[in-house]
């Protein structure tokens, strides 16, 4: 293969494999704010949760001695199960209360909740590094040829990323729990009237979201071997950007923004200089909020009246 | 009566044992850095040196007849946290600070201490323009700047692992990006080809991109300016896309952290880093009580130590907290110190210590003993 031609399919894996992670937690930015329209700002600390839970369980698993699937299955599980934990606990405590408050004050409590959530991990656990077991080592190799530009890790990133993407387009699309959500989305009041538990499906989005996180944060800390309590500011905020490159309540979009956003930085990184990365991430919000406000699929609403 | 004189009696004892015995006012003296945070490990050494330090002193009757008091500020290694730190000790009227870790923080914080002459002495911060620009006279270090450290690095590179092409990584920081900087230009001088001069934002998903792109120029190589966490995540990330190139960063990747969490990734990793200090006898001492109370002196604690140390002798030898004759004092005289015999240059930057270079060998950091022609 042409070596430049390797060294861009390449930089598009590493594009593919950051974006993945973005998508997955911008899904989790769009889905509250559909439904509630509220930013999640702890959204971030659940992925960080998640991944320290994914840490804890794969060196439980270690110990018991399982093999490298199934040690990256409990993993996994576990992260999903706990982040959707945390998820359904932080909607209790932090934004039902405050369902009919002036709109600042669950913004405000948001930013609260990371920031708790954040010290509690610190006192909790540690403030400093701590190494993520290679779960990935098990492998197989890929067919000759393909090593030059992508590893077996970032195409099971890439894979597990659009399978569950798949998942969520048949949940929203296709199901019961579904079609409440998007009714909800539509016009809550409307919704209760017509039988739908409204807090049971909020409750829901919320640790549907939560367990989307924890899926990118524990992929993408095997791929990267560490993680301490401040890993979800950064990607909170990419996955924000994403979710509004995206169109900020469209899920759709927010997997298409979070891709979009890690090929950019990706690209630019390569091509450029990664001093600009993200300056270039968000020179293209800028350029795509200009030309298209309501972001990449949105639909510009007129305001309800 | 009997019972209002018992509780006469009660007072004393109370003041008597607080250790403003007799009216005398503490003095104070302001301990800076990071205590929390991801640089924590480089900030909570230092703290816990000069406390052992001073508990020392106070046993033998503190200074000037007065007991020392350390008044501990927390900056996370971030500057606005170091300059609402430098605020608090100014307003605690310290005599003198030591501190901060970080070079950020530590130039963030400089201009107040400045303002309200105080003497600020760092174990840690190695941005050489902290001293070298001249604006801040009661700065000290009982570190070298980055430049020697530089030196070094390109010396090590040309010399040990005969180089020619080159690539420097570094986090934008204050510390990686000047000391990236400072080897960029050795290396130019001993014309050696750099290929690639980038930096990392500290804290992103992954450098996979940054990886592919060093992987293409196969440089002999990788010199990363910056702390071990992003080390850390861009050798193994390099490890994975079988780069071959040699790493070497500088002292703020030698902490055990960068071994623990780099595991087989790090064997082999080059680090520059303040001397072996193993066969100085108040190290070893200073060492032994440090671990007698579960800590270590980590990276820079024997250097806070040594900073404390200088200033303490500098205060009894001059009778007064004066900050004018305080200085004066520091940049004339010898102490012994945990770093051997050191002093200060007109500069501020501390003589008589100095770096080496190390290499990760079976998990532990083994001192290469370099010496450059």
């Amino acid at each position: 293969m042409n070596e430049g031609v390797a060294y861009f399919l390449g930089i598009c894996f590493s594009g593919l494999t950051r974006g993945s992670i973005y998508a997955l937690m911008a899904l989790g930015y769009t889905l509250v704010y559909g439904i509630l329209s509220l930013i999640n700002f702890a959204h971030g600390e659940v992925y960080m949760i998640g991944a320290f839970v994914g840490l804890v369980f794969a060196g439980l698993g270690t110990i018991l001695g399982l093999g490298p699937v199934a040690n990256a299955a409990l993993a996994l599980g576990a992260a999903i199960v706990w982040a959707g934990a945390y998820g359904f606990i932080l909607e209790r405590v932090a934004y039902r209360p405050l369902r009919r408050a002036p709109r600042l004050a669950p913004l405000i409590t948001a930013i609260g909740m990371s920031l708790f959530l954040r010290e509690f991990v610190i006192l909790a656990q540690t403030s400093d590094f701590v190494a993520f077991p290679p779960l990935f080592e098990a492998l197989p190799s890929l067919p000759q040829g393909w090593g030059e530009f992508v590893l077996p890790s970032e195409l099971l990133i890439l894979c597990s990323t659009l399978a569950v993407l798949f998942g969520l387009y048949l949940l929203v699309q296709h199901s019961k729990m579904g079609l409440a959500m998007r009714s909800i989305a539509q016009d809550p009041e409307m919704a209760r009237l017509l039988g739908i538990d409204v807090d049971k499906i909020i409750s829901f989005t919320f640790v549907l979201g939560s367990a989307l996180a924890a899926v990118g944060a524990v992929l993408i800390s095997a791929q990267i071997g560490q993680i301490n309590a401040n890993i979800g500011f950064i990607v909170g905020i990419k996955a924000f950007t994403a979710a509004v490159l995206g169109g900020v309540g469209s899920p759709g979009g927010a997997a298409l923004g979070g891709l979009v956003l890690g090929l950019t930085e990706s690209l630019a990184a390569g091509y450029l200089s990664s001093d600009y990365e993200d300056g270039f991430a968000f020179l293209v919000l800028v350029l795509i909020l200009l030309f298209r406000p309501a972001g990449l699929v949105g639909k510009n609403l007129p305001e309800k009246v | 009566m009997k019972l209002r004189w018992k509780s006469h009696l009660l007072l004393c004892a109370t003041l008597g044992l607080g250790s403003t015995a007799f009216g005398v006012e503490n003095l104070k003296i302001g301990v800076a850095g990071a205590l929390s945070g991801d640089l924590a490990p480089y900030g909570t050494p230092p703290k816990n040196a000069v406390v052992l330090a001073a508990e020392a002193l106070n046993k033998k009757g503190g200074l000037l007849g007065r007991q020392v008091e350390l008044v501990l500020v927390d900056d996370a290694c971030k500057p606005e946290m170091a300059v609402n730190g430098a605020n608090k000790l100014v307003g605690e009227k310290v005599v003198a600070v030591i501190g901060h870790t970080c070079s950020g923080a530590t130039k963030a914080a400089l201009p107040i201490y400045q303002n309200a002459k105080i003497p600020l002495l760092s174990p840690s911060a190695t941005s050489p323009e902290l001293t070298l620009s001249g604006n801040f006279p009661y700065f000290f270090r009982t570190i070298p700047h980055d430049a020697a450290q530089a030196v070094l690095e390109a010396q090590f590179i040309t010399q040990v692992l005969k180089a020619k092409t080159v690539v420097v990584i570094h986090d934008k920081g204050d510390y990686g990006k000047g000391l990236a900087e400072l080897v960029d230009q050795e290396l130019k001088k001993r014309s050696v080809q750099v290929l690639l001069f980038e930096g990392v934002t500290p804290g992103a998903v992954d450098y996979s991109a940054l990886i592919r792109k060093v992987k293409r120029l196969s440089p002999e190589v990788v010199v990363f300016g910056g702390y071990h966490p992003e080390a850390t995540k861009i050798v193994s990330q390099a490890k994975q896309k079988g780069i071959t190139a040699k790493f070497i960063s500088g002292d703020g990747v030698k902490d055990p952290s960068f071994l623990k969490i780099g595991r087989e990734a790090v064997e082999g990793y080059y680090a520059t880093s303040p001397a072996d200090l193993s066969t100085v006898p108040l190290a070893k001492s200073v060492t032994a009580d440090l671990e007698k109370k579960g800590e270590s002196p980590g990276n820079f604690g024997l250097a806070a130590h040594a900073a404390f140390g200088a200033l303490a002798a500098a205060i009894a030898a001059v009778q007064s907290t004066d900050p004018d004759q305080i200085k004066a004092q520091l940049h004339q005289a010898k102490v012994d110190s945990t770093l051997g015999t050191i002093s200060f240059d007109p500069h501020g930057d501390v003589v008589g210590a100095g770096f080496s270079v190390y290499q990760v060998q079976g998990g532990v950091f083994v001192d290469l003993r370099f010496v450059p022609q």
